[in-house]
């Protein structure tokens, strides 16, 4: 694994506190540690840094012992106390608190041991998890502000799109516009008025795909970066204002973002006459209120500008036509955070890793039913397979993989038969899946493909903004039919109404959430329709997540007509002749199983008649 | 309402007033120091393009909720139409015109909380309060939500009470968290 590293003689112990870190009490854990290094005369010796999230969240609070990255996870403060004395002082490693490889019992000590981090490649993430995030001194150390320097005393912007072009970059919030032409565009947008006007610099923090939060761990773990990187991008287009649009639910994230603005403020790399240079330029916060069509770039200016989050057509499209009607750049973070390293080490060393149309690495979220949850960042290309089983190592309770949904509300699942293809925006588009933001929530076979397809359109339709007929509409139409089959009340007709609904809705939305709204259905539609017709067909769920009450028949072929079942029916609704097949009467039936339970043929089936053509969700 | 108590306790003598130029009233506002604090937001963004959205995060940070006359109060100051404010506030969900309670319980509804069961943890929330979501309990205390993804994740399911997350919890251990609160 690639990281950086800090140049100074002490050494340092990292303890993370991002997010999810910090809510298993990491606080605690490094003023513990602070203390203990106290009390034993160690201070001078040993830095604690509190750094930002190193991506294995699960893991619950650790220590990370550098130069050697030996990792103490899941600590309590006595632990701290446990480590301080035997590792620190005696020299000896603590067996207990190392990472245990699931399947073997196998103890891991270093990072580059444990397959979750040695199978990644770190550009984006390069100092999450490593330095502490606001103070500068540490991005300083590992490189920071250079690019920015070299940008403004040596580069001309002609040259720095160039190289921004050269790498291939792509944009991470989704779309995968490449960056470096979506900059030449905006240079190339002329102001009327250049002495008054500017053109802005916006970074999309919203992060609202839900399952995602690569953009959050990169602002509170390395929120320098990006505004390194968004001084490079003004400079390039010619702008002298930027803002940050951050979703209100990243609390932490403002917290660090608002104090690294205010120290690179006073360190001179924002401001006036930046690194002294004539170049000027200033960032500020603008946090959202909880919208989630506000990602989307012209809803999300219009927020900016303190309107209700609508978004309007393209073209003009921000480039021409932005903030205030000036030509505007915006950039997801990941996208941003990318830019300063590929500045230093130019183009062609990011175009080494990842494939050929979509050059670099992606930062992934993984959740949902896997053992290594947490973030991970790997080449362009990289398969499923590998994601799941070596980084996520593998599925947990020795249950099944199913389904991974990519690419959130607007993506769709991948199935068994997709683990080996390369992840990258181009082969998902094809088998109707999006690389989307990054989210990667990976599902065993205890969920009901149906459900989740419901759950997002629940998402969308609570999110969509109304502007638009078709998907104010349209996805509230969708919703209830898809209530009505999770319900046990789904008709025949159901999924071409969907499906007919789908192709209205993508075709004639005003912007991308209702022309994405439809993929998660008809995704899961094309690879699990088996589970919607068992769903609409037989009232029953085969994942056994929906309530509904299964139908019941008694199988002609099998029955021997002993009339237990019809003696044991409570309703009195089954009948039939003695020796003869009998029948249910599925109106009047209430389904309590009494029948299916008492039948000493087995003939009495409820549902899963079907499930064995298919086997996970594959035909 | 623990908000309105407090309203009551604060109360000071010298009523702020002014003039609503769409209802054609005068308006008087109590609660001094809280419309203080107001002004001091309101002072900053006065003239800063763009603000609005901004000024209203402060005031709901103040107030506890966005109540009809502080909205007009923000119009006013500001020189937009009490509808443009009516519209921001009623567009996004994270601005509330209720009251609410001492806590805030979030229960986290994104993706992957969803696939972990957040669904019987918020049934089981809604029970045990007796309350549904964007509800507040009689006595108060607790208000529940649901919200999107809080982007901790990675312990999921998820459900925030006022600043604290609580990570990898089931739907058992719900009475048990409440009594800390
Ligand atoms: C409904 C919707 C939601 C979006 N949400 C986000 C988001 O949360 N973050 C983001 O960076 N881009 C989001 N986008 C994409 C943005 O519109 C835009 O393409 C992106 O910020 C451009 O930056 P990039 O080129 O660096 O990817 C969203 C788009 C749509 C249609
Ligand atoms: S889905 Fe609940 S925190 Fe992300």
């Amino acid at each position: 694994m690639k990281g950086g590293k800090i140049l100074t003689t002490k050494m340092h112990l990292l303890v993370c506190t991002g997010s999810a870190c910090l809510s298993a009490k990491a606080k605690g854990i490094a003023e513990t540690l602070r203390e203990e290094l106290h009390k034993n005369n160690l201070e001078s010796q040993y830095r604690v840094i509190e750094t930002g999230c190193i991506g294995s969240c699960e893991l619950g609070p650790k220590i990370i012992v550098s130069p050697e990255e030996i990792m103490y996870h899941g600590l309590t403060p006595d632990d701290v106390k446990q480590i301080v004395q035997e590792h620190l002082i005696n020299g000896q490693i603590v067996e207990k608190f190392l990472y245990e490889v699931p399947e073997t019992g196998e103890k891991k000590a270093t990072l580059n041991e444990i397959s979750f981090f040695k199978n990644q490649i770190k550009i984006a993430l390069r100092n999450c998890g490593f330095i502490n995030p606001v103070q500068i001194e540490d991005y300083l150390a590992t490189g920071g502000y250079q690019a920015l320097t070299q940008v403004l005393h040596q580069m001309t912007p002609e040259q720095v799109i160039e190289t921004v072009k050269r790498s291939g970059l792509r944009g991470r919030g989704g779309g995968g516009f490449p960056t470096g032409i979506k900059w030449e565009l905006t240079r190339k947008s002329e102001l009327k008025n250049k002495k008054m006007d500017t053109k802005y610099v916006i970074c999309n923090a919203d992060e609202g795909d839900p399952g995602a939060f690569m953009d959050r761990s990169i602002l509170e773990g390395d929120p320098h970066s990006v505004l390194e990187a968004m001084a490079i991008a003004g400079f390039a287009i010619g702008s002298r204002q930027g803002y940050v649009y951050v979703r209100a639910e990243y609390g932490l994230a403002v917290e660090r973002l608002d104090a690294a603005i205010k120290i690179a403020k006073r360190y001179g790399a924002l401001g006036n006459n930046i690194f002294d240079s004539d170049f000027s330029f200033d960032i500020e916060i603008r946090i959202g209120a909880g919208a989630f069509v506000c990602g989307e770039e012209t809803a999300l200016m219009n927020s900016v500008m303190g309107h209700r989050g609508h978004p309007r057509p393209k073209p003009p499209f921000p480039a021409q036509k932005g903030l205030w009607n000036k030509p505007t750049l915006i950039n997801n973070v990941e996208t941003l955070a990318n830019i300063p390293i590929i500045i230093l080490k130019g183009g062609d060393w990011y175009r080494q890793y990842g494939t050929e149309k979509s050059p670099g690495t992606k930062v992934f979220a993984l959740t949902g039913d896997i053992n290594n949850t947490g973030l991970i960042e790997v080449p362009m290309g990289t398969t499923l397979r590998t994601i799941v089983f070596d980084l996520g190592g593998g599925i947990p309770d020795e249950r099944e993989f199913k389904a991974a949904q990519i690419g959130g509300p607007s993506g769709g699942v991948l199935t068994r038969e997709h683990l080996d293809i390369p992840l990258d925006y181009d082969s998902l588009l094809e088998i109707g899946a999006m690389v989307g933001s990054g989210g990667l929530v990976i599902m065993d076979e205890t969920s009901c493909m149906v459900d989740i397809a419901k759950f997002y359109l629940d998402f969308t339709q609570d999110e969509s903004c109304g502007k638009c007929t078709p998907c104010r509409v349209g996805t509230k139409r969708m919703l209830e039919i898809l209530m009505r089959i999770v319900d046990g009340e789904g008709q025949e007709e159901d999924l071409e109404e969907l499906e007919s609904l789908s192709v209205l809705i993508k075709d004639t939305s005003l912007c991308g959430l209702g022309l994405s709204a439809p993929n998660p259905v008809l995704s899961t539609m094309k690879y699990f329709r088996d589970e919607y017709e068992a769903h609409i067909l037989d009232r029953y769920c085969p994942a056994g997540v929906c309530n509904i009450k299964p139908k019941y028949r008694i199988d002609p072929e099998t029955c021997t007509g002993c009339g237990l079942c019809a003696k044991v029916c409570p309703e009195n609704v089954i009948k039939g002749e003695k020796r003869k097949p009998h029948q249910i009467d599925s109106e009047a039936c209430k389904k309590c199983g009494l029948c299916y339970e008492k039948c000493p043929v087995g003939a009495i089936t409820r549902g899963e008649s079907r499930k064995h053509l298919s086997i996970g969700g594959v035909r | 309402m623990r908000v309105e108590e407090q309203n009551k306790s604060t109360k000071k003598t010298h009523p702020v007033k002014y003039k609503d130029n769409d209802l054609q009233q005068t308006v008087i506002v109590k609660d001094d120091e809280k419309y203080e604090k107001l002004d001091l937001v309101l002072d900053e963004y006065e003239d800063v393009e763009g603000s609005l959205v901004t000024v209203l995060h402060q005031a709901q940070k103040i107030f506890g909720h966005l109540s009809r006359d502080v909205q007009i109060y923000v119009a006013e100051r500001l020189g937009v139409p009490f509808a443009e404010v009516y519209g921001v506030v009623s567009f996004y969900s994270l601005f509330t015109v209720q009251p609410r309670g001492e806590y805030t319980i979030e229960v986290c509804m994104g993706t992957a909380c969803y696939v972990k069961g957040s669904g019987k943890i918020l049934e089981k929330l809604k029970s045990q309060l007796g309350i549904e979501p964007g509800e507040t309990t009689e006595d108060g205390k607790y208000t529940l939500e649901t919200t999107r993804c809080l982007g901790a994740c990675s312990l999921a399911p998820i459900i925030k009470i006022g600043d604290d997350v609580h990570g990898n919890i089931t739907a058992e251990q719900i009475s048990e968290i409440l009594t800390k609160y």
